[in-house]
């Protein structure tokens, strides 16, 4: 999805080849040899894997406004920073957390992701200085990495039956959540919550490690 | 003149990498060593998510992160330059240096701590891994070509590691 709305908001065409869950096409298994995962971002033949290094390079080729990363290098290492712990650090353990199939297994998880949701609310109050995104009055990096995750945070919020985005704790990461899903580059891009609960129990019935779409 | 100081252990390659970037470029900085059994009040007010080092503080901004902190120290000081233009190659490098700290040294440090069954199939991985890198670096002189780039800085571990690890 990242590179998806990296694209967008740069108004660059680009064509969309879908790949199919639970087998991967000679196309991509030749681009991407090393991880053999989605997305890679093809262009002029050349292949680049990984998120959010597609869409910095996505950020520099393009880097007629609207610019995605930060232009002070303590705002974009900043930006950076929060991005990798998002992956690393938050995205694990949501997903951790809607696996979970007991409920103590569910209580023990839950804190970690509640507690890198106000993080991220105290980042966002940071970054954004009193505007509208992470990245200010645009979509930044931040708001695409985590922003990206909203999906699987709401299918989280329904499987598990626990509030991570709360009008109380977290009150500004809650409108933006509504801003991001709006905005022109993102809508249409972010799939549904119905969709994504009924593909998360396929995934649970299956009990794989499959990666998901980032 | 501008203040920088990092916080680091004598022995961790996260934090040598920020050391031979600093002074690959040339630029002088304090060095705050920290006893990881103990770790100073500055380093968990600098740190509070990871609490670990290598942590940079430039002006009284701190940053975390080995590969962040790298980022930041080549857009800063433009002299030396650690990534390449060209935004492919930047992407590649970039790529690189991730794989080395997301499956290389998880790995290797797998076949270091394992035993019995589980440390052959560490060896394995371990193995499929470095495959990677030697077709990476086959004919050239620095994993980024003529000069040391982030690559060779996110890999510089191997050299001396690698061989700890063996023994």
């Amino acid at each position: 999805m990242r590179p998806w709305i990296a694209l967008n908001i740069k108004s660059v065409n680009y064509e969309f080849l879908e790949e199919t869950f639970g087998s991967k096409s000679q196309l991509l298994l030749q681009s991407n040899p090393v991880h053999k995962k989605i997305p890679v971002l093809i262009h002029v033949d050349k292949p680049i894997p990984e998120s959010l290094i597609i869409v910095q390079y996505i950020d520099e080729l393009w880097s007629s406004s609207p610019s995605i990363l930060a232009s002070d290098p303590y705002d974009h290492a900043i930006e950076r920073f929060w991005a990798a712990y998002t992956d690393e650090k938050w995205f694990p353990a949501l997903r951790g957390l809607r696996v979970a199939q007991e409920d103590e297994e569910r209580k023990a998880l839950k804190g970690p992701v509640i507690e890198g949701i106000v993080l991220l609310e105290e980042a966002f109050g940071k970054c954004s200085k009193g505007k509208a995104f992470f990245g200010g009055d645009q979509i930044g990096l931040i708001d695409i990495a985590f922003g990206c995750c909203l999906g699987w945070l709401k299918v989280t919020e329904k499987l598990s039956r626990v509030k991570l985005l709360d009008e109380e704790k977290t009150p500004g990461l809650v409108k933006w959540a509504e801003r991001f899903c709006a905005d022109g580059a993102v809508k249409g891009v972010m799939p549904e919550t119905e969709k994504l609960v009924e593909f998360s129990k396929v995934l649970l019935a299956k009990l794989s490690g499959a990666p998901t779409k980032k | 003149m501008a203040e920088l100081k990092l916080f680091r252990t004598w022995s961790s390659p996260f934090a040598l990498r920020v050391v031979w970037a600093l002074d690959l470029k040339g630029i002088q900085f304090d060095t705050i060593f920290e006893d990881l059994t103990n770790k100073s009040s500055s380093l968990l007010q600098y740190n509070p998510i990871y609490k670990k080092v290598p942590v940079l503080v430039h002006n009284g901004k701190p940053l975390a992160e080995s590969l962040v902190i790298l980022e930041y120290i080549d857009e800063t000081w433009k002299q030396t330059p650690l990534l390449p233009e060209d935004p492919s190659e930047r992407a590649t490098a970039r790529f690189w240096a991730k794989f080395g700290d997301d499956k290389v040294l998880p790995s290797v440090w797998n076949v270091f701590i394992k035993q019995g069954k589980d440390q052959e199939e560490a060896i394995v991985t371990a193995h499929e891994n470095l495959r990677n890198l030697e077709g990476l670096i086959s004919g050239k002189k620095f994993f980024s070509g003529e000069t040391i780039g982030l690559v060779d800085l996110a890999f510089g571990w191997l050299a001396n590691l690698l061989g700890v690890f063996e023994e």
